[in-house]
């Protein structure tokens, strides 16, 4: 059998998914983002949800995250789309929302909006790309940046006394009483990308559901600005990011907690 | 003997060759083309028949530009 | 039949904002407005019309709640006070840029800093000349009594929605706090969806049977943010051609003119009075948009009169305006008190005595 009898549609079992525009995604080669973007968008596929998802797009690297989406999407200030989410999902109940943020967003200059969102416990998702690095404005530190790892704003290393400690914003998340589900996975291979997307869709259930806030966090690389190959930093990220930042489930609240805030 | 035969497509203008389809292939099917495409990028492509259709290549393709097919044998 | 309430300018605001059909308010809590918030609580408009309120974790995150529902093509609003509109100046360029219609009202407080809670009109430049970055306008409402704020929340989303433009209500601890009559505007129902898909066929309202909406105010090539920028002026001037709006109060024979807004525009009318009385023909020119400002009719103004004052409670900002529309024809005085201090009537004429008539 040659690869042209192979290669029919009835014999199609991996493809992109429709709900990823064909716009070719500007990421760097071997960037995770692709991937979360790829599991994000087969989800809304298989549930059926395209036509009432909006995404709320962040500042950093994943700002231009609504071009590769094909379903409404909104770009939100730096660190503000919890924010946005929020008022979607209020405005418009019957919608599924989820934000796309990285640490920087999400964890620094947008810490107040995603702890507020999470304890209000807000029906929306939040998706959280952790890298521990700032990639879009040419790797400078993150909140989530290892201890002794090398960037473009602390170039000998990480260190503690000046900067703090890497930021597990996850386990504080968690805490909160809005929050149903957080978790963190990551993308790096085939068994980690079930998983994850395991997890995307039980984070979109729970949004539709009405069971409070879900946060799913990929721990992630950035091998531009770690200056490796992605090969290289899937290696690296196993060896060092999990151990700051484990995989798994952090709360999984079976229960539903939240009626219908606003009556609507 | 594999029960399942499999072929790998590549959306050569996407690809942009980021080698994580071939490291994460399990039979070592996949190989980084010596031709570049427009941008410039080495792709992937297919350089031995061995593809049992496992669609690892798929999963972590960031740039979902691999499509995989698959007969039973 | 018309029912007359007697009620605070900033309840009147929340009152016409549930009757105007609004979908959703996002605020933070701030003197002097907070009854604004309070109001739409006690109102609970959810159980009667839908409308979402919402008390956000800061007035940053107000203004993106903002951004995000009127992206969705729903009518939303916020309110606040000086320092936390500082706060929402980010939000409110990424909203002009966006081109997303939406209602802010200030109610102004002395500043710079945390100042004073006592009322003040220093926000004129932030509110006229842009506030936040890039080149931008909002649509500048200045009411003047509590009837007008609750009128001006249905000129304001007309307004917005005609020009998808944020429209910035000027108000002042004055207006805000003081209680007068009012007569509320009827109940409008809110939108249903396909109303608003209809209205913002742009909005995030979730694809259905067309391409992807987008909202955003990114735009990284030079060639189509400059673009973006013409456009927008393009507006700009549409606006400033049509939407000026201003009120003559005695200004046939008027000599001298005062130029004032909100509450320093009911002063000048008593120190008119006043001026009358000693046979000073005086008027007031009462700017009731601020942008578009009624340059033209200043400029018409200047062909007869002697001479402009302009009576602010501020260190003199709306003057520059008002200079640059009488282009030195005539002489333009100001006279104006900071710190929550209110000139008096008295000042106002003396003011207009020693610097303009002599």
């Amino acid at each position: 059998m040659t690869k042209q009898d192979i290669i029919k549609p009835e014999n199609l079992v991996y493809g992109k998914t429709k709900v990823l525009t064909d716009n070719i995604m500007h990421y760097c080669p071997g960037c995770s983002h692709g991937v979360i973007h790829k599991l994000i968008a087969e989800v809304i596929e298989e549930m059926g949800i395209q036509e009432k998802t909006i995404g709320i797009a962040p500042v950093g690297c994943s700002v231009f995250a609504y071009n590769y989406f094909d379903i409404d999407m909104q770009e939100a200030a730096h660190g503000r789309a919890p924010a946005l989410a929020t008022a979607v999902k209020r405005l418009m109940p019957d919608k599924v929302v989820f934000t796309y943020q990285g640490d920087g967003d999400l964890a620094a200059i947008g810490t107040a909006e995603t702890i507020h969102a999470c304890n209000r416990g807000e029906n929306i998702v939040i998706f959280f790309v952790n890298n521990g690095i700032y990639g879009m404005t040419g790797g400078q530190m993150a909140p989530t940046t290892l201890e002794g790892m090398k960037t473009a704003t602390c170039p000998y290393g990480r260190n503690t006394d000046m900067y703090g400690f890497p930021l597990r914003i996850s386990d504080l998340l968690k805490e909160i009483d809005g929050t149903c589900y957080v978790t963190r996975q990551s993308v790096h291979k085939t068994a980690s990308i079930v998983r994850a997307k395991k997890a995307i869709r039980k984070a979109f259930q729970n949004s539709i559901d009405g069971k409070g806030t879900s946060v799913v966090e990929f721990v992630s690389h950035c091998n531009t600005n770690w200056k490796m190959t992605p090969v290289q930093s899937n290696a690296w990220m196993e060896e060092h990011m999990f151990a700051k930042y484990p995989l798994g489930d952090l709360k999984d609240t079976p229960k539903k907690r939240f009626d219908e805030i606003n009556h609507l | 003997m594999a029960k399942f035969k499999g072929a790998v497509v590549v959306d050569t203008e996407r690809c942009k060759g980021c080698g994580l389809c071939v490291a994460a292939c399990p039979s070592k099917v996949l190989g980084l083309a010596s031709q570049v495409n427009a941008k410039g990028y080495n792709y992937a492509e297919m350089v031995t028949e061995d593809c049992v259709g496992c669609c690892s290549c798929g999963y972590v393709c960031p740039d979902a530009c691999i499509s995989v097919y698959k007969v039973t044998l | 039949m018309e029912e007359i309430k007697l009620m605070k300018g900033n309840e009147a605001f929340a009152h016409a904002a549930v009757r105007s059909g609004c979908d959703g308010y996002f605020g933070y809590p701030i003197t002097p407005q907070s009854e604004v918030m309070e109001t739409l609580q006690e109102l609970k408009p959810w159980e009667e019309t839908g409308m979402v309120v919402l008390q956000a974790e800061s007035e940053v995150s107000a203004i993106n709640m903002v951004y995000a529902g009127a992206a969705c093509g729903k009518k939303v609003m916020t309110s606040s006070s000086s320092p936390g509109v500082s706060l929402k100046q980010e939000g409110i360029s990424y909203i002009a840029a966006a081109e997303l219609p939406c209602l802010i009202l200030n109610v102004m407080r002395g500043g710079p800093g945390l100042g004073t809670i006592q009322p003040s009109q220093a926000d004129y430049f932030q509110s006229v000349k842009g506030g936040g970055h890039g080149d931008y306008h909002m649509i500048v409402l200045a009411p003047s009594t509590v009837q007008e704020m609750a009128d001006f929340v249905d000129l304001g989303y007309e307004l917005a929605f005609k020009y998808r433009n944020p429209v910035l209500m000027l108000s002042d601890g004055v207006i805000g706090q003081m209680m007068e009559k009012v007569v509320l505007p009827p109940y409008k129902p809110r939108r249903s969806m396909e109303e608003v898909i209809a209205q913002c066929p742009w909005a995030t309202t979730g694809k259905v049977g067309r391409d992807h909406n987008i909202i955003t105010s990114l735009a990284l090539e030079s060639e189509v943010m400059e673009a973006t920028n013409i456009r927008l002026q393009a507006k700009y001037r549409e606006i400033e051609e049509n939407e000026v709006r201003f009120e003559e109060y005695m200004l046939d024979d008027a000599d001298y003119v005062f130029v004032a807004f909100g509450s320093s525009a009911r002063i000048c009318k008593q120190a008119v009075e006043y001026a009358r009385a000693e046979g000073i023909k005086v008027g007031v020119l009462r700017p009731i948009t601020l942008f578009p400002f009624p340059t033209k009719k200043i400029q018409e103004l200047a062909t007869r009169v002697k001479g402009f004052m302009s009576i602010e409670m501020s260190a003199g900002q709306m003057v520059e305006d008002v200079r640059l529309a009488v282009n030195g024809s005539k002489p333009v005085g100001f006279y104006g008190r900071q710190g929550g201090i209110i000139p008096s009537a008295e000042e106002a004429l003396e003011a207009l005595k020693t610097q303009i008539i002599k």
